[in-house]
């Protein structure tokens, strides 16, 4: 790996007028290209798909608005994709954005290439508090279950953050090994609820634990673009101290980076990513894993280029994840958690035997 | 990267005490069964509990409560307690990882997801075959956690989250089957939460055998264990063939853990705290360390019994959150204090 780094070249980006530059890997605008033009004709495949047939033409008139309005099937074209199939897609893409991006600030800030968003409590958290209100309180409205899961999810890794905190500073051994034990905790809270809860509710939560992107709506995409609006160009202007924390505490104070200070702003963006994500569509794991993984080995771990470029992986990823799992085992469905669990793991383990130190 | 500071004192300053504290734990763990069995739904006297065990009568409603009903359960305590305990020492001296647990390894989870599985496919299983689920669940999950040390550097850090990634794909794949499948799901549910209630001794019969072998297994490797855990180059330089001992230990770990969550069901933490406590009082000796973690691990998951159906009467707690309640603590003591970095 060292030596290719070496050999790389870069591209500076200097903004004009605003005083802002930044090297990107030269594979990075490529890499960006490829993975528009994938998302784009897995999205027009994926709302081509399902019970309502249309053609890939129809599809994309559609959704360019050029689709004559004398057209015969105007109206359930225009129903079907703008009502059931866009939103739950460009929800799967926003999901897969948001937890991308966190597992790849995540594994710089820990040090760690095996961490992932859920690792600081916040998947564990955001379930507890989300089954809690799916089994306990079933009359209450469903419009509060994000809000739920996301108190649940900033709780959990307020409390990890400040049980790791020892003689003014955290370390990412400790932060990933109470989050663990607050994970296994929340974990077997949960497992007691889903346990005395009515069947039809804890099923229910089953399917909110699983992660799953069915019945997504146009509210939600707002909700979480607008969030994604703030908190992604937060995690893209943090590229620079990302780089300096991912070489060790000590060389990151030799550069200036006010260590701690800087380690607690990109957790608050890490975790509020995660959990903005979960709390619309439940603990989607391995994403936040494997996303910034293999966009590492795309482009480099240079954060400045490597950021957007996950970013963009993690929403294909599940924008084709999704698509695979209406489709494997239609007409019933995969939840989409399901699907990257079975993408994500014999990945994963290719991983563990590459790392070996 | 990460050691545990090792526990320079112990309890115990003279070897001498040894076998007398153990024997005191023994005795310690029979008061807390006898305890455990007059507790429940209806109070009953430990004089009753004394005939009922001694001098059984069948027309007494209280003996057949105590015979087919809380005795089973405490037994399976004990023996669920002891196999996961040993498990936990037999892998914390092996991995030289503090933090190694079958629960925080995934091991447990490898089992339930055999076991529900299991359900899903053939409906109400034979005993044997919820056994022998778990069995080859946990042996599946252990030889891809272990397969990941042999592969790179096993320090806590990295298998901790081997275990939990682990768990992470093993617990989506079983809500998959649980989502699909409501019957499943009520069938299985509350034991996948770690549970003695409605144990009887034809399941005990099944799993003891299992775990008994694990047991004495332990007890005869204990000396190479000691010998691995003092480093593998010092137990190479001993000549010790470690690749062997450490696949004989990976399969009593197997039929330990396997053997306990087809009994009980996935129980965490008590193969993290107990060997702790173990070498606390014992020293760094596993030939010690072990029979006081199976002794241990009983009265532990005995205690944590009673309490989970003792703190929100009658409402019982499934035993594994009771575990998760007082052992996670622990962990995170342990994470903060005991974790070097």
């Amino acid at each position: 790996m060292a030596e290719r780094r070496i050999r790389q070249t870069w591209i500076a980006v200097r903004l004009p007028r605003l005083p802002i530059s930044f090297k990107i890997d030269r594979r990075v605008p490529l890499a960006a290209l490829f993975l528009l033009a994938f998302t784009l004709v897995v999205l027009v495949m994926s709302i081509n798909y399902g019970a309502y047939n249309m053609s890939p033409l129809d599809v994309i008139q559609t959704l360019t608005g050029t689709l004559p309005a004398d057209h015969p099937d105007y109206r359930n074209f225009v129903l079907v994709v703008h009502t059931f199939r866009l939103p739950r897609i460009l929800l799967a893409f926003l999901v897969g954005t948001a937890l991308a991006t966190s597992g790849a600030i995540m594994q710089s800030i820990t040090r760690n290439p095996l961490a992932e968003p859920g690792i600081l409590g916040v998947t564990a958290g955001a379930g507890l508090a989300a089954v809690a209100m799916i089994v306990w309180f079933n009359d209450a409205q469903m419009s509060l279950l994000p809000w739920a899961a996301f108190g649940g999810a900033i709780l959990t890794a307020a409390a990890v953050y400040l049980l790791a905190w020892k003689r003014g500073a955290t370390s990412p051994v400790r932060l990933i090994l109470i989050g663990v034990a607050f994970a296994a905790v929340l974990g077997s809270l949960t497992t007691f609820i889903l346990v005395f809860g009515e069947i039809n509710d804890v099923q229910k939560a089953y399917v909110w634990l699983t992660g799953s992107v069915y019945g997504g709506n146009w509210q939600h995409v707002r909700t979480l673009g607008a969030w994604m609006l703030v908190l992604l160009p937060l995690a893209f202007l943090s590229a620079r101290s990302l780089n300096a924390l991912n070489l060790g505490d000590e060389v990151a104070t030799g550069f200036g980076v006010r260590v701690e200070r800087q380690r607690a702003f990109l957790l608050v963006i890490s975790v509020a990513l995660a959990s903005v994500a979960v709390a619309v569509a439940g603990t989607i794991g391995f994403v936040g894993l494997i996303a910034p993984h293999i966009t590492r080995r795309l482009v480099g771990p240079a954060h400045e280029g490597m950021l957007p470029i996950t970013a963009l992986f993690g929403g294909a990823l599940l924008v084709l994840a999704d698509l695979i799992g209406r489709w494997v085992i239609a007409p019933s469905e995969l939840p989409i958690g399901i699907v990257t669990a079975l993408i994500g793991a014999p990945y994963f383990m290719l991983l563990l035997v590459r790392y070996r130190k | 990267m990460t050691h545990l500071s090792s526990y320079q004192t112990r309890i115990l300053g003279s070897r001498v005490l040894l076998l007398p504290g153990l024997l005191l734990s023994l005795v310690l763990l029979i008061g807390c069964l006898l305890w455990s069995i007059t507790l429940g739904a209806a109070d009953i006297t430990p004089q009753v509990v004394y005939a009922a065990l001694f001098d059984f009568d069948e027309a007494e409603f209280d003996h057949v409560i105590i015979q087919t009903v809380r005795l089973p359960r405490v037994i399976a305590g004990v023996i669920v307690g002891a196999a996961l305990a040993v498990a936990g020492a037999i892998m914390q001296g092996l991995t030289r990882n503090p933090l190694a647990d079958s629960g925080l390894l995934g091991i447990n989870a490898g089992a339930a997801f055999a076991v529900v599985l299991v359900v899903y496919l053939l409906g109400t299983p034979s005993l044997s075959v919820y056994a022998i689920a778990a069995l080859i669940g946990a042996g599946l999950a252990a030889a891809f956690v272990y397969g990941i040390g042999a592969f790179g550097g096993a320090t806590p850090l990295r298998l901790t989250l081997a275990g939990v990634i682990l768990t992470a794909f093993v617990s989506s794949l079983t809500t998959a089957i649980l989502i699909q499948d409501q019957e499943t799901l009520d069938r299985i549910r509350f034991w996948t939460a770690g549970s003695l209630g409605g144990r009887d001794f034809a399941i005990i019969t099944q799993t003891a055998p299992l775990i008994a072998v694990g047991l004495v297994g332990a007890l005869l490797i204990s000396r190479q264990i000691t010998t691995i855990s003092l480093g593998e180059d010092v137990a190479k330089g001993l000549g010790q063939d470690t690749l062997r001992i450490k696949l004989i230990a990976a399969a009593l770990v197997v039929m330990l853990a396997g053997g306990a969550v087809a009994l009980a069901g996935p129980i965490g933490f008590v193969g993290l705290v107990i060997p702790h406590i173990a070498r606390f009082i014992a020293g760094v000796d596993y030939r010690w360390i072990i029979p006081y973690s199976a002794v241990l691990g009983g009265i532990l998951v005995t205690l944590a019994d009673v309490a989970a159906r003792v703190v929100l009467r009658p409402l019982e707690l499934p035993v594994g959150v009771m575990m998760a309640l007082v052992g996670a603590p622990f962990f995170i003591y342990l994470a903060r204090w005991k974790v070097k970095r």
